[in-house]
């Protein structure tokens, strides 16, 4: 292979200061510049009135358009959550479990209006909150806030606890990411730490269906249709942990999930005699867990109609 | 803290009255000085947490029973029954409280094991409901669970192979039910009570009964001797149930009795209904302008868009009480709440009562008011929301206002044309009618099919309503119709008239000059305890 040509190999010449960054003079420490994207990303703006009159039109209109042309989501439950709007409604926590993108828009158009325009959502520090052009439309159009997954941060938990206190709700998925496989993944603590801290009832939520329209690795969405049904508040006992509630939190979403593919008399029998379903699937090798997943994942073979065989 | 009921005094400042008139609403100005008008209460305030209130009386029921989770076991056969599409009226926003209490009753049960459950419409000879009523009544959840598997279902009162012969009375009434309630090892009966004259034995021996066993208490006889049916233990129809009750007792039926009681919140504090429920006196200007906009839009609107849009109103009654456990220790508690909502004091009897009547009965929900409910919500229900002595007297007049338009839902009310085109044609006395007609309508094989198929009231159901309305007809001198239908007003045998001012002259040539007037502001519910 013959060598590139001088001309092209040469560095191309840099432009003059102001056109470019200055050069840093010898023996100088400059401060380091507080990060504007990641976990530090400041959202505080998006909670102002102009980006929440914003955020509710985008939500109301591009949002619910979004979730009714490829999700369709047929809500169920929100019955159970009448006692809470009787009685003064308050901050929440709106605890699912998360298998697609598709997840929150969904949510966002499903939570009853009493607690959808003061909402927000914690977002993934590490995924949402990227770039600073990630952070803001993230903020913006869902009302995000960054928690950091990969590891126990007082700041996130801080923030959230903050808001909350401030008489915002908030929308959390505690298995800290999208399904992998199609199975859920064991529940963090986090949604029962605040909850816990803030004195607020966890509206547990199942989702059926999201991954069907865009599962974790796909690029382009297939409509399906989603199910969303809510849970029964679980409000903290006063002698209540965080995993304690970790886990009733997780039980009730799983309880939900049995509900939502069976029904409910049968949910409530076998989460009585100690057999609900877990969402977390069977350890088994991931092959046998695909199998039993069974709820033809993947693009289905559009069939095509032949005229009969004379 | 909501204000009782009241009776106001008339007087020359007093502002024009509201009227109900089916689906249209009229102001009234009545006379100075000689009319009372019975106010209800205001809405009592509501529990603050029903469901909590449904656990706690499951958990600790009246009269002396154990709680119902030690009533039930693995490999038992449990029946639970609720009432049906009649109640309440208005239907109420979800979710209803049967949804809740059956729920509650579920959970407790799916606990303790019990694999068959079958959950039955106690709805006697009423129509059948429909998957979206039944849906509304005992919730979404409870009905995927149940009804795709045959195991939520209408009672059906004409299936020789459903019902179950239990024995007689000692006056000789037969006792027959629905044969999967009478087989069960427990019978939970959920009951919506908003009147007192619902609930009690009259739930299970009345909603799950046949024919054969409903003709004994649903009669002339029964109806004349019942002042009032609101009042249970001066009414012969509740007497007969009470027997009754006790013959299933007797053989063994074992129910668990859950009775809930609503308030007066018909047409909610806020929204354009609102006005409907406030003191004419205290409205304000935008309660003035609410009405006037409702009254111009729906005497422009044709019958079928007005039907449209009352049907479809869901009130936001509260629940005020759940009570749980032996029959009649529970029935007792619930009319104790009944009445505390809707019993207001009163004076002596009056010369002339006046009542508005609304567009809705238990019977034509979802569905078209004919004249025979006209007759039955007027002389049946309203005419008898008394305790001690009736409101007006004895060969007084009632003057009701209804547009009693000459119109029948043909699905719902098939035997109450021919009713109105054949029998009334014919008299309207109700012991002849009974006499000569009944039989003939209630062993109708095609209505027979239509009430066991269809969604139709079984053939013999415009003669009760006739009874129903029996002791007001026997009371009342002369009954007396504002803006109604001339030609069906007459062949009900009431007088009709154009205007309450032409009615209350008209009422003088019966009770003379002078006469003293008492109208009934109803809804929401009240009932006068005539002193």
């Amino acid at each position: 292979m013959a060598a590139l040509p001088d001309a092209l190999t040469r560095r191309l010449p840099r432009l003059p200061f102001p056109y470019s960054a200055p050069s840093v003079p010898d023996g100088v420490d400059v401060p380091e510049a507080p990060p504007r994207s990641g976990p530090d990303y400041d959202t505080d703006w998006a909670r102002r009135y102009p980006a929440r009159l914003a955020r509710a039109a985008l939500v109301e209109t591009v949002g619910r358009g979004l979730v009714a042309a490829l999700a369709r989501p047929r809500v169920s439950g929100l019955d159970r959550l009448d006692a809470l709007v009787d009685r003064d409604p308050g901050p929440v926590v709106f605890a699912a479990n998360h298998h697609s993108h598709v997840d929150t828009p969904v949510l966002l158009t499903a939570i009853p209006d009493t607690w959808r325009h003061k909402l927000f959502v914690a977002g993934a520090a590490d995924y949402f909150f990227r770039t600073r052009l990630t952070s803001a439309v993230s903020a913006l159009a869902i009302g995000a806030i960054p928690i950091e997954r990969t590891r126990v941060s007082r700041r996130s938990a801080d923030r959230s606890a903050e808001l909350i206190d401030a008489g915002w709700s908030m929308l959390i998925f505690p298995e800290g990411g999208r399904s992998p496989d199609g199975w859920g993944q064991p529940f963090h603590g986090g949604a029962a730490y605040l909850a816990l801290r803030c004195g607020v009832p966890v509206v547990p939520i199942h989702l059926h269906g999201t991954g069907r329209i865009l599962r974790k690795g796909k690029r382009w969405p297939t409509p399906a249709t989603a199910t969303v049904t809510f849970g029964a508040p679980l409000v903290p006992d006063e002698g209540d942990t965080a995993r304690r509630l970790s886990t009733a939190i997780q039980r009730a979403v799983e309880a939900l999930a049995d509900e939502a593919t069976t029904d409910w008399w049968s949910a409530r029998r076998r989460a009585h005699a100690g057999a609900t379903p877990a969402l977390t699937g069977p350890s088994a090798p991931a092959w046998r867990r695909a199998w039993a997943l069974g709820d033809g994942r993947g693009r289905r073979r559009r069939q095509r109609r032949r005229w009969p065989e004379v | 803290m909501p204000r009782p009921g009241f009776v106001l005094e008339v007087d020359r400042s007093t502002p024009p009255i509201l009227f109900h008139h089916g689906e249209s609403l009229r102001l009234e100005k009545l006379p100075a000085g000689r009319t009372r008008v019975l106010y209800p209460g205001e809405p009592l305030e509501p529990l603050d947490d029903p469901d909590g209130a449904i656990r706690q009386a499951l958990e600790n029921p009246l009269g002396g029973g154990p709680p119902l989770r030690a009533l039930l076991r693995p490999g038992m056969r449990l029946t639970v029954c609720f009432d049906d599409i009649s109640l309440p009226l208005p239907p109420m926003r979800r979710p209803d409280i049967r949804q809740r209490v059956i729920e509650a009753v579920l959970d407790l049960a799916a606990e303790a094991g019990v694999d068959d459950v079958h959950l039955i419409a106690a709805l006697a000879l009423h129509r059948r409901m429909t998957e979206a009523e039944l849906r509304h009544a005992v919730g979404d959840r409870v009905y995927d669970a149940f009804a795709p598997h045959g195991l939520l279902y209408n009672h059906d009162a004409e299936d020789p192979a459903g019902l179950a012969f239990l024995g007689t009375t000692p006056q000789g009434e037969e006792v027959e039910i629905n044969k999967r309630a009478a087989e069960s090892d427990l019978v939970v009966y959920v009951n919506i009570n908003l009147v007192a004259m619902d609930g009690g034995h009259k739930s299970t021996a009345t909603g799950l009964a046949s024919y054969r066993s409903l003709r004994h208490h649903h009669n002339v006889t029964t109806m004349q001797h019942s002042r009032s049916f609101m009042d249970r233990h001066h009414s012969e129809l509740h007497s007969s149930n009470w027997r009754m009750g006790k013959v299933l007792r007797d053989a063994g039926v074992k129910i668990f009795q859950i009775e809930t009681t609503l308030n007066n919140d018909t047409f909610g504090t806020g929204g354009p209904m609102a006005v409907l429920q406030k003191r004419e006196w205290e409205w304000t200007a935008r309660d003035r302008a609410s009405f006037l906009a409702m009254k111009a839009g729906l005497d422009r609107l044709p019958m079928k868009a007005r039907r449209r849009i009352f049907q479809a109103w869901r009130a936001p009654y509260g629940v005020t009480s759940v009570q749980a456990g032996e029959v009649e220790a529970v029935h007792d508690a619930t009319v104790e709440s009944v009445f505390r909502q809707q019993l207001v004091a009163i004076e002596g009897q009056t010369d002339i009562l006046t009542m508005g009547l609304p567009y809705i009965c238990p019977y034509n929900v979802g569905s078209v008011m004919n004249p025979i409910l006209v007759m039955c919500l007027g002389l049946g229900y309203f005419f008898n929301m008394y305790r001690g002595r009736p409101l007006v007297r004895e060969g007084g007049v009632v003057i009701m206002s209804h547009p009693t338009t000459w119109e029948f839902h043909p699905v719902h009310h098939p035997s109450y044309i021919d009713f109105f085109e054949q029998v009334l044609a014919d008299t309207t006395d109700p012991l002849e009618i009974e006499t000569r007609y009944e039989k003939q309508y209630a062993e109708d094989e095609w209505y027979r099919h239509l009430y066991r198929t269809s969604y139709a009231y079984h053939g013999v159901h415009p003669f009760y309503m006739w009874y129903w309305g029996c002791h007001g007809l026997e009371h009342a001198g002369k009954v007396i119709v504002v803006g109604g239908e001339t030609r069906s007003v007459r062949r009900l045998g009431f007088t009709p008239a154009s205007t309450l001012a032409d009615a209350l002259e008209m009422a003088e040539d019966v009770v003379g000059r002078h006469a003293t007037i008492t109208h009934l502001h109803n809804p929401p519910l009240v009932m006068a305890d005539v002193k």
